[in-house]
């Protein structure tokens, strides 16, 4: 506790610095994933594909990623952009999946019903699809927002400044009070984001608020998804 | 009017589901189409707002082919009920049945203002108004689906088994009152069922379905029950047993009307001269 006070400063910087990488990361990562998983969905004989890429990224070891991105994309390893880069490969490898599975959760004849009363096709995706695939792209925005806000601490190893410093220079100096402060603010900002995200949701699906509306299941996957 | 002209849908898989089929459902009378499960109902039904493409064959109203109208823009102007109401989850009440003046580019007060009309009209409270459809009893629900239907007051409602989900008590309230609405707006309806009696109670005209839709009879409630068409029609409607096999039973008060079942239905009033 001591550590932390003393050192107020350094924390709140590092965790801005932490929280603008992850949000980018996640922000971006959710954007790309709508039309990749429309494809995804949409396209039976590229989904397979598109999921096993997307998948296939995960298994890289973040390390590697970091250090082999600066090649194939020009950036130095220590600027910030490779980082958020890598962890949008990994927010879109989660994301991609959810959007998909999402799109697929959507009940057919509702669909046909939204067809039927003259929705076209592209005011559908947006007023109909989207929204009752919602639920189910909330529960994947939610891993992937605890997960990047975790996995952006590997930054510090190829020289991108956050709150992974604070394990590495408490390592290096064998300061326990760093290392634990650093685990703890990792974890409220993973927290706090994670709410971010439920309130998000409860205001813009309406529907799933109530005790019998839809999306109930998903929500519980959400939980014991993040948890 | 609604013409269905020699039309017939293959589906890829190889199921003929319409077999060359004609009809004409006129103008503001209600036609029902009745027959087993599988017969074509629903694939008839949706050709009329092109959610199927006839193989050859095609459809007019009111003497236009539709194959030169927009399917959105049709669809908009036709009026769609659906077996379990086919509400969307995610939106409310209002919201429903305001989502087809607002596609036909209603503002969202005008579309909200009928919307809440509607919701008279079909005999819904408005403080349901804001409730999500997963917040309704099945029969509620019917009654957003109808009232959605008339939204955009179309001149045609093509209703698919709208009152297929309910529990009889609500069906047959459900059923007056959409006899009650007829009266008021004049529809040109189609309506399908594979309840026989929802047919002869609903119908100004019936059409009985066979596998492939093929007609088997087509005609008015009465012309059907005094001539069935063949032994099949006659057991389909059930001529030889329950509420329609009746026979005069004589007592002290006069004659009465007594089903196979042995229940006395009604008493035999002689026509006044
Ligand atoms: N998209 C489709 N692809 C292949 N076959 C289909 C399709 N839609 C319907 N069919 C087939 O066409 C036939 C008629 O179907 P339809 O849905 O029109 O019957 P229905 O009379 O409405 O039956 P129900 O009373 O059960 O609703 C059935 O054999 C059905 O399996
Ligand atoms: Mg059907």
């Amino acid at each position: 506790m001591g550590w932390a006070l003393d050192n107020l400063g350094l924390v709140g910087e590092l965790t801005v610095d932490h929280l603008r990488q992850s949000a980018i990361a996640i922000m971006a990562g959710f954007v790309l994933s709508l039309p990749l998983g429309w494809i995804a969905w949409r396209y039976r004989f590229l989904r397979s594909a598109m999921l096993a890429t997307t998948g296939l990224l995960y298994t890289v070891p973040s390390l590697a990623l970091l250090l082999i991105l600066p090649i194939i994309i020009g950036f130095p390893a220590t600027s910030e952009a490779n980082l958020i880069i890598a962890l949008t490969l990994y927010a879109l490898a989660i994301m991609v999946r959810a959007v998909a599975d999402g799109l697929d959760s959507v009940d057919s004849s509702v669909r046909q019903a939204a067809t039927a009363i003259g929705y076209g096709g592209g005011r559908r995706f947006w007023a109909v699809d989207l929204p009752l695939a919602g639920p189910a792209i909330l529960a994947g925005l939610r891993v992937t927002a605890v997960s990047t806000i975790s996995l952006a601490t590997v930054g510090i190893l190829v020289g991108v400044t956050n709150l992974g410093y604070l394990f590495t220079n408490g390592l290096q100096r064998r300061i326990v009070a760093e290392v634990l402060v650093g685990v703890v603010v990792v974890t409220l900002l993973a927290l706090l984001i994670d709410r971010l995200i439920v309130l998000a949701g409860r205001v813009f699906m309406p529907w799933t608020r109530r005790p019998r509306g839809r999306g109930r299941n998903t929500r519980t996957a959400a939980v014991s998804a993040a948890t | 009017m609604i013409e269905f002209r020699n039309v017939t849908k293959l589906f890829p898989d190889g199921t003929i589901a319409v077999d060359d089929f004609s009809l004409v459902a006129p103008s503001r009378k209600i036609t029902v189409l009745v027959g087993s499960s599988g017969s074509g109902k629903t694939t008839l039904l949706r050709m009329v707002n092109r959610m199927v493409e006839p193989t050859s064959g095609g459809v007019q109203i009111d003497g236009e082919d539709i194959v030169n109208e927009r399917p959105v823009l049709l669809r908009r102007r036709i009026g769609y009920v659906m077996q379990n109401a086919g509400l969307l989850p995610h939106l409310t009440v209002a919201d429903n049945i305001a989502a087809v003046p607002k596609l036909c580019g209603s503002s969202h007060r005008a579309a909200r203002t009928r919307a809440l009309e509607l919701m008279e009209t079909v005999g819904l409270d408005s403080h349901m108004a804001d409730r999500y459809p997963s917040q309704l009893s099945g029969g509620q629900q019917q009654r957003v689906g109808v009232a959605r239907g008339l939204a955009a007051d179309p001149n045609i409602l093509l209703m698919d088994e709208p009152f297929g989900a309910v529990d009889p008590i609500v069906r047959a309230e459900l059923q007056q009152e959409l006899i009650q609405l007829q009266r008021e707006l004049d529809k040109t309806v189609i309506f399908v069922t594979h309840d026989i009696d929802e047919a002869f109670l609903l119908g100004d005209q019936v059409v009985i379905l066979a596998t492939g839709a093929k007609k088997l009879q087509v005609g008015s409630p009465s012309e059907i029950i005094e001539n069935p068409a063949d032994d099949f029609v006659a057991a389909f409607i059930g001529v030889d047993r329950g509420r329609r096999a009746l026979r005069i039973k004589h007592t002290p008060n006069g004659p009465v009307l007594v089903d196979t079942e042995g229940r006395t239905q009604g008493t035999l009033v002689e026509d006044e001269r």
